[in-house]
């Protein structure tokens, strides 16, 4: 074993050696069919541009998405006159779609870094050819959909263009207003839209269909949703009926059979009142879950248009054809696969962005590095230097460390407001026998005054809470003037002859306490004239 | 005037104060405020002018007259950025003349008074020396310590609560014996010394992010000072405003407290040093990662590219006179229909207030500074949080890290907001001491240097590209033309 193992360490060292630290990033033009993304656009060549990486595009990489060769030149990119210029030259490889055969063969015998869409649990096939080029590769379909890692989650920037698209396409193939109109021409009813599985792409759709002015709603088997939903404007359905299908990663589980029965029942009664269906769920792993039986195509008006949204993984809908666009018994199926593409400047851009937060999170050109500590690097890691690193190992869960600390928080709380009701009764006390003390001990004259003083203090502190925070300066120095009232002190004392110590003492009294009040008036009325609306 | 009419116009004067006090609730009223307090000042000191007890016109006026000018001068020069030192100053004379009265006071012998009435008397006089020691010397020092003459590092003798203690108990064993024994005045003079240095090393110890509460207390203190003149004095006038004053004091002290989490006790005995000790020796709560720099370009983009914005100041704004410059950004950005905002901690800067009056200064509309907890909820709504030399105002660590010496301490949510920029000479730790994972946070980026001249080239650099919008905005409108 310990043979085997010493020159693949040897060489694995070698490969790290011969390697220099990778700057350069490439971009090819996308070769599958009606592929019509970029992996950068000029805009974001600029940015990674600031992160020290120089970037080679393919030329015409951008036509398709209507980025012109020109535009990448003038962001300061290099052009490849070919595919194998461009792999054979950069370190690192941005795609969009899995690297097709022909592809794969242009990567160096090195083997380059890669990073693209692969959908590693789909494409076994894929991955052993990319590893036996030695290749490294990050797939962006497996960044772990955590908080941190929101920026780079291009499944997340794609759905949502997918949701809007399917309206646009829906609509497109709809022959009727989605707002409802009143006009000379007579009434025009608002179209119904009913949007299942509330994800990204989901409330995508139902945005774009709010804003289109259709009434819509929406089914999620997973009831956190249901304030986001209702957030958009749309109508929340809910069934009678007691199971969270809340799974791991943002997505949905398989839900038990009872509950589909129900499901099922509210979908073929919703199937006859509204106009769009508009399908996006999806359970990883495993093919789409069938929702929209032929039955319920059949019961939907004419005219009608069904989007399903996971016709690359076998459709939401039985009658779904993928990449399809056609009438059954007079209701419109869309079972495009390619939406995201269908809008490829706007996809692009956020794809280039996602990428660029990525490859920033890596460290930039400088200190570029695959770190195997980062979650996000390693959840997206599916190929290191040819050795197969995916599935990653599970995320630990962080959650219910708080919870843990919570009833310490809460106990603390709790003591600190005893304490407090114990120190406000005990001073309470001690005024209570204060006051009696002075009553007792006092003679009148003071007690007078003892009145005075005890109602100015409180007096002093109604006033002063409805004093708004932004004048305490103002009032500081208010107070402050005011309390040069002490002159009278001195003024009384200056009575006797003029060496007398207190007249002397008193003398100088007045003359600061006067500083004071000047000083404090016209201070407070300087900074008073300042504020202003 | 005959001693009825006096009493009469004291309690004119009394109501004007009052007044004055509730005038400054709101701005639109504060400006009355001052005059009705100028107003019972005026009528006070007459009154007692013509009183018949104040015979001297000449000393009188020999010592008004300057003390006025004096003070009109003070106040002309200030610049507002040192409006806390003029208050500490102001305090101190305060002080003194309510030792001052209290030592002329006894000089001058009151033979009318006995029994009781003598000895009460006598404890009055000495309070208020008392009181009156400890706010002039304090403020002397809080002075010095904020106009950087003196460290604001907290000086912290070993065993200086002991210290306090000894000081204290010492003042009241020379109380008794000056009430008791012969020889009043030197036990009066020998107590005035004690005071003096236990208001020197009461304030000495406390650190310069305290100073807001040193400020007010010191207000407090010059109150309480007032009013025990105004006791052993018999006038109720002194008594009534030093009330005033020292409730005024007291419960600035209190808010400010409150906006730190700590305990009015643990400030005046110095106790923020302790805090830092103890974090320094926990230590593992040192936040991980790493500070995203950014450029003065990439900040006036974002801010271009905001619709709402807040600015949160701190004292660092106040250091580097940014204020200016910060206001003209608020209205350029106001100008192009953005939403701008400022949010104000309550002990940001060195006293109550004091980030409210350098906007004020620099004409930035009172309505849109709002305070911590008008804006806090607002955070996760904002686009960019532009942070001004502020550090342990905003720090996290507040809410979520029990062993942090600010722990429990309301800060400015502003981690909340989409992007922040923290505008910063280094990464440094605050007053506090605390470190600050605000500055490792993802949506966070560091914007190194002065103050003054990072606002003032995003300042530059947004007026450009407002030029060039304007123009092409002019373009439009002569195609439409």
């Amino acid at each position: 074993m310990t043979v085997t193992f010493d020159p693949a360490v040897a060489n694995s060292e070698q490969l790290t050696k011969a390697r220099k630290q990778p700057h350069k990033l490439g971009i090819p033009k996308e070769i599958y069919p009606n592929e019509h993304r970029v992996a950068a656009t000029p805009e974001t060549v600029k940015k990674l541009q600031k992160l020290g990486f120089e970037v080679l595009i393919e030329s015409g990489a951008g036509i398709a998405a209507s980025f012109s060769d020109d535009a990448y030149q003038e962001a300061g990119c290099h052009i490849a006159p070919n595919a194998h210029t461009l792999w054979t030259e950069a370190d690192i490889v941005l795609k969009v779609r899995p690297p097709e055969d022909r592809e794969i063969e242009l990567i160096p015998e090195m083997g380059n870094t890669l990073i693209s869409f692969i959908w590693p649990a789909q494409n076994q096939e894929l991955l052993e050819k990319l590893a036996s080029r030695n290749a490294t590769v990050l797939a962006m379909d497996a960044v772990p959909r955590i908080s941190r890692a929101q920026k780079m989650d291009a499944l997340s920037s794609m759905a949502n263009i997918a949701g809007y698209r399917a309206v646009i396409e829906a609509a497109n193939n709809f022959g009727r207003f989605f707002t409802g109109q009143i006009t000379a021409a007579g009434k025009v009813p608002p179209a119904k839209v009913l949007v299942i599985g509330a994800g990204v792409a989901g409330l995508a759709a139902i945005g774009a269909a709010r804003s289109l002015g259709a009434v819509v709603r929406a089914f999620d088997t997973r009831p956190v949703v249901k304030e986001q939903v209702e957030s958009l404007g749309a109508e929340f359905l809910e069934l009678e009926f007691e199971e969270d299908g809340t799974g791991q990663g943002g997505y949905a589980k398989t839900m038990s059979k009872e509950f589909i029965e129900a499901e099922m029942a509210l979908f073929s009664e919703q199937a006859k009142e509204v106009d769009i269906i508009i399908t996006t769920a999806l359970i990883p792993g495993k093919p789409a879950p069938k929702l929209i039986t032929t039955a319920m195509v059949e019961s939907m008006k004419e005219g009608s248009v069904v989007v399903d949204l996971a016709a690359e993984q076998g459709g939401n809908c039985e009658v779904t054809k993928p990449n399809e666009i056609y009438k059954y018994k007079g209701v419109t199926i869309i079972g495009l696969t390619d939406l995201p593409s269908r809008m490829a400047a706007q996809s692009s851009q956020l794809y280039g962005t996602n990428l660029w937060h990525l490859l920033k999170d890596m460290g930039g050109a400088e200190d570029y590095k695959v770190d195997f500590e980062d979650e996000v690097v390693r959840g997206a890691l599916i190929l290191h230097e040819g050795k197969v690193t995916w599935p990653p190992p599970k995320p630990s869960n962080p959650s219910p460390a708080p919870a843990k600390s919570q009833p310490g928080t809460v106990k603390t709380v709790a003591q600190t407001a005893e304490q407090k009701s114990d120190s406000s009764f005990f001073w309470l006390i001690v005024a209570g026998l204060a006051l009696v003390g002075i009553g007792i001990g006092a003679p009148s004259s003071f007690l007078s005054h003892f009145t005075v003083f005890v109602l100015a203090c409180f007096v002093g502190w109604q006033v002063i809470w409805n004093v708004t925070p932004a004048l305490h300066t103002p009032l500081m120095s208010v107070t402050n003037a005011i309390s040069g009232i002490i002159i009278i002190g001195g003024m009384l004392q200056i009575g006797s002859e003029l060496t007398s110590p207190a007249t002397i003492l008193g003398a100088i009294a007045i003359l600061v306490g006067t500083i004071n009040i000047s000083g404090g008036f016209l201070v407070t009325q300087r900074m008073l004239k300042m504020f202003q609306k | 005037m005959s001693n009825n009419l006096v009493t009469v116009a004291y309690i004119a004067a009394s109501a004007l104060f009052i007044l004055s006090l509730g005038g400054l609730s709101n701005q639109e009223s504060a400006r009355k405020g001052n005059l009705f307090g100028i107003a019972g000042m005026a009528i006070a000191f007459l009154a007692t002018a013509l009183s018949s007890r104040v015979t001297e016109y000449t000393t009188l006026i020999a010592v008004i007259v300057p003390g006025a000018i004096i003070g009109a001068i003070l106040a002309a020069r200030v610049a507002m950025t040192s409006m806390p030192e003029l208050v500490a100053m102001l305090h101190s004379f305060v002080g003194l003349a309510a030792v001052l009265v209290g030592l002329s006071n006894y000089l001058q012998p009151e033979s009318h008074l006995v029994g009781v009435e003598a000895t009460i008397h006598e404890l009055e006089i000495f309070i208020g020396v008392f009181i009156g020691a400890v706010t002039f010397t304090g403020s002397i020092i809080a002075f010095g310590k904020l106009k950087g003459l003196i460290g604001s590092k907290p000086l912290l003798l070993p065993a200086r609560h002991l210290l306090n203690i000894a000081m204290l108990g010492g003042s009241i064993f020379l109380g008794w014996q000056f009430m008791t024994g012969a020889n009043g005045l030197q036990s009066l003079l020998i107590m005035t010394a004690i005071a003096c240095v236990l208001g020197i090393h009461l304030v000495m110890a406390i650190g310069g992010a305290d100073m807001p509460v040193v400020i007010s207390m010191l207000n407090s203190y010059s109150g309480w000072a007032a009013a025990a003149a105004g006791f052993m004095l018999s006038n109720d006038l002194l008594i009534i405003t030093g009330a005033l004053v020292g409730s005024s004091g007291a419960i600035l002290s209190y808010i400010m407290c409150n906006a730190m989490n700590r305990s009015f006790i643990s400030v005046i005995l110095g106790g923020f040093g302790e805090g830092t000790n103890s974090s320094a020796a926990k230590g593992s709560q040192a936040p991980q990662g790493e500070a995203t720099p950014t450029t003065v370009e990439e900040t006036a983009e974002l801010l271009s590219n905001a619709k709402s914005i807040v600015i949160v100041p701190g004292y660092g704004m106040a250091v580097a006179q940014a204020q200016h410059a910060v206001s003209d950004i608020t209205k350029i950005l106001r100008k192009r229909g953005k939403e701008v905002r400022f949010g104000i901690h309550p002990v940001a800067g060195r006293m109550p207030g004091h980030m409210n009056v350098l906007l004020a200064e620099a004409n930035v509309p009172y309505d849109i500074v709002l305070e911590m907890d008008e804006i806090n909820e607002d955070f996760p709504d904002t686009d960019v949080v532009l942070v001004i030399g502020a550090n342990d105002t905003v720090n996290p660590s507040a809410l979520d890290d029990p062993d942090s010496p600010i722990a429990g301490m309301p800060v400015m949510e502003v981690w909340k907001a989409e992007n922040v920029v923290v505008m910063k000479r280094s990464l440094g730790i605050g007053y506090a001491g605390v470190d600050n994972p605000l500055f490792y946070m993802e949506n966070n980026q560091m914007l190194f240097g002065d103050a003054k001249q990072n606002v003032s080239a995003i300042l530059a650099k947004l007026s450009e590209s407002g030029g060039t919008k304007d123009i092409t905005k002019t373009e439009k409108v002569l195609v439409n033309a």
